[in-house]
């Protein structure tokens, strides 16, 4: 699946998507965070406090409960700013 | 409902984006427009430009569907809204909101509740530039507060018989 990084998630990362193959066991959006926060110093640093990422799956917003089975393309980022 | 959503780096004529709104329209009789500006300062400290970073997308989805949410919720006739990104600098708008509608309660209404759910679900971030360096603004509490307050259940609008 692609995943997409925005604005500080993005700079901490270091990257603004790229494709991931999560293992069996990934099942929810939390879980993929988890994961993700173990792939290294950036990723660690992006996600140090999962409580404020957000997350859209196929550019819906979702909960960390939600399941990543099936999605295309999993969003992170942190609280929107707009308007 | 004539709905027009669009995202674009490019500065442009809130005038000209009312007056289309209701142009060869003999039914409304009320427009809102809410203008958000780029301020010279943020957090107490000036500052030279905002850069507007957006999820391409998700972004023109998730305004079109809260004006669907509000065109259910008001009888509303028509819906502008634009929203720029890319580097602004103090002055310029970032966002125009217009709602029209026959009456104002709806219009005031519907402009209202658009604005409060882009500040807090349209995927958009700003990043400010001070003389310390670039940094991210922070959400903000009282947005989130305004946006909650529409959470409760809609009065909807019944439709002309």
């Amino acid at each position: 699946m692609k995943l997409l990084y925005f604005a500080w998630v993005r700079e901490r990362v270091g990257k603004s998507e790229e494709e991931i193959d999560p293992p069996a066991g990934v099942a929810t959006v939390g879980e993929l965070i988890a994961w993700l926060a173990r792939r290294g110093e950036e990723y660690a640093y992006a996600f140090e406090n999962p409580k404020v990422i957000r997350a859209a799956i196929d550019r819906s917003h979702v909960r960390a409960e939600a399941k990543i089975a099936g999605a295309g393309e999993i969003a992170f980022f942190p609280p929107m700013t707009g308007g | 409902m004539a709905v027009t959503i669009r995202l674009q780096r490019e500065a442009f004529d809130v005038a000209a984006e009312v007056a289309a709104l209701t142009a060869g329209r003999a039914d409304v009789g009320a427009v809102v427009t809410f203008t958000g500006v780029c301020r010279a300062e943020e957090g107490g400290e000036p500052i030279a430009a905002l850069t507007l970073e957006h999820y391409p997308g998700m972004a023109e989805a998730e305004i079109a569907r809260h004006v669907e949410e509000a065109s259910v919720r008001w009888p509303l006739l028509g819906v502008t809204v634009i929203h720029r990104h890319g580097r602004l600098i103090p002055g310029e708008v970032i966002v125009l909101v217009a709602t029209a509608s026959s009456h104002r309660q709806a219009a005031f209404a519907a402009a209202e509740f658009l604005m409060d759910y882009l500040k807090t679900r349209a995927p958009f971030w700003k990043e400010v530039e001070k003389a310390s360096g670039k940094t991210w603004v922070g959400a903000h509490r009282a947005d989130d507060t305004a946006a909650e307050r529409w959470s409760a259940p809609p009065p909807r609008h019944q439709a002309a018989k």
